[in-house]
């Protein structure tokens, strides 16, 4: 049986060789991420905004889909922009089917309600405080948006970051969509699947060890942007 | 709202830009001929001199036909050869050759509480394990493998299916999933040889029935009809066949080895 030391072995191997296959499916990994996540945060934060200070038919009913689109499951999602993206689906003109933009508009629309979900309920919070000031100053719906929007920028990239970890961690949608083509479409956790359906249990860990310390340096960065800007806004 | 998404637009910058994008063919191919290796091993080789990126998307038999049939590729490389006539007489392909063969192999945990034994009979093997109800782990998944299980259960009058959940398990997953899931269970397993040479986790287990002609694995390879799919990169596509079964790519896969082991035998027009 293979064992975590092999894994961390495997993990620390990888590092230390700096091989470029390691670090162009890392470069795939964080181009398709990051970008599903800021695809994501367009839609989802207008549309949070919207759900939480709008009033019109049918919002409840919105709201309660788009927490529930939460729990997509990504298998679902990748079959569903297979279908649409196939030559024989109606967007099949396009080409897009196993490229790395394929796999970005399935991950967009797997972090989509999440960003707008976690979105609705800071702004929500937010609208139930400062209701009374922004009345008095006679916002309208779209001043209260955007002024919420920029009030709760804080808590946001939170929801930005839920998001993006979803992103990095599915395999489901983008094995489907990407086709884990060797140096196309192969990502972390395609790799990942990869190397275990192989028998490398160890380097399959290792990876995702590799895969870990990625996020962990995301939401470090993440962190510290949020730290110097608060700090900015107080200084 | 746009300054704070700042951090991921300069992120984005930095990310690798989309490559300069040359002349490719997508392969919808089985996995045992990626997860063992052989196009890591055979590809670089026809690039370099025909200039033509392959890429691969490994799944199993049934998903790659589907795919093929979907246009979504522009050569099939899989191991089920009724399968692969009929997507031809259905239009789907221009014609399918012979590629390469290799055979299936009966593995199961070292203490064998089926007592399988060491036999070339996969008939009696198979009966074996229906008698005593020990584990095995189907594909499950409709692939190549799965529908050569199937029949091989047939042919030894043993229907499984009715015991699914029991001894009879479906992983319906792929080959290496499946081989992950039948070490960790102490299950019987059918796999290609290929895939389970180059398998690093096989705990336990080992070969325990080979050698019987029902066995015989054989690969084909086809090229995806134009006419029922217009985008196919048919010249490209013709280029790679033609080179899988020159002299050249042929001698490639023999030389093609794990632990010393040849893999894959080539038998193009044989």
């Amino acid at each position: 049986m293979q064992g975590f030391g092999d894994a961390f072995g495997a993990a620390f191997a990888l590092i230390a060789r700096f091989d470029t296959d390691l670090v162009e499916i890392v470069g795939l990994s964080l181009r398709v991420t990051l970008s599903a996540t800021l695809f994501a945060c367009l839609i989802g934060f207008p549309l949070g905004a919207l759900l939480a200070v709008g009033r019109f038919p049918l919002r409840g009913a919105l709201t309660v889909l788009v927490n529930a689109l939460m729990g997509l499951p990504p298998v679902v999602v990748g079959l569903v922009v297979y279908l649409m993206l196939s030559r024989a689906g109606p967007l099949g003109t396009l080409g897009l089917l196993y490229t790395p933009t394929a796999m970005i508009v399935a991950q967009t629309i797997l972090v989509t309600p999440i960003i707008a979900a976690l979105t609705r309920q800071i702004v929500a919070d937010l609208d139930a405080e400062y209701h009374e000031t922004l009345r008095s100053m006679g916002a309208g719906a779209g001043m209260r948006m955007r002024t919420l929007l920029w009030d709760g920028r804080f808590a946001l990239t939170t929801a930005a970051l839920a998001g993006m970890g979803r992103a990095l961690a599915e395999v489901g949608a983008v094995m489907i969509v990407g086709g884990n083509i060797d140096h196309v479409t192969r990502v972390m956790t395609t790799a990942i699947a990869l190397e275990t359906s192989r028998g490398e249990l160890a380097l399959a860990l290792g990876l995702g060890i590799v895969l870990m310390i990625l996020s962990l340096a995301l939401n470090s960065l993440a962190m510290g942007a949020r730290v110097g800007a608060a700090r900015m806004a107080h200084a | 709202m746009r300054r704070f998404c700042l951090p991921f637009v300069a992120a984005l910058a930095i990310a690798i830009p989309a490559g300069a994008q040359g002349d490719f063919i997508v392969v919808q191919s089985t996995t045992s001929t990626q997860n063992s290796g052989l196009y890591d091993a055979i590809v670089p080789a026809f690039t370099a001199g025909a200039g033509i990126e392959v890429r691969v998307v490994a799944v199993g038999t049934g998903q790659a036909i589907r795919n093929a049939r979907n246009c979504d590729g522009d050569v099939l490389l899989v191991h089920a050869k009724a399968a692969e006539e009929q997507f031809v007489a259905e239009g789907y392909g221009i014609s399918r050759a012979d590629l390469m063969y290799n055979d299936f192999v009966l593995v199961g945990p070292a203490e064998d509480p089926a007592q399988v034994g060491a036999t070339d009979d996969i008939d009696a093997a198979l009966a074996a394990i229906a008698g005593s109800k020990a584990a095995f782990a189907s594909r499950g998944d409709d692939s190549g493998t799965h529908k050569k299980e199937r029949a091989l259960w047939a042919h030894a009058g043993v229907a499984p299916e009715g015991d699914s959940g029991t001894w009879y398990r479906e992983t319906g997953s792929g080959m290496g999933a499946t081989l992950n899931i039948a070490i960790g269970m102490g299950a019987y397993t059918l796999t290609d040889r290929a895939t389970w040479i180059a398998f690093g986790n096989k705990g336990g287990h080992r070969i325990l029935s080979e050698g019987d002609e029902a066995l015989f694995n054989q690969y084909g390879v086809i090229a995806i009809s134009p006419e029922k799919c217009p985008t196919v990169r048919a010249d490209l596509a013709q280029g790679f066949i033609d080179w899988l079964l020159s002299d050249a790519g042929q001698a490639a896969i023999a030389d093609y080895r794990r632990d010393g082991q040849q893999l894959f035998f080539p038998n193009a027009g044989r």
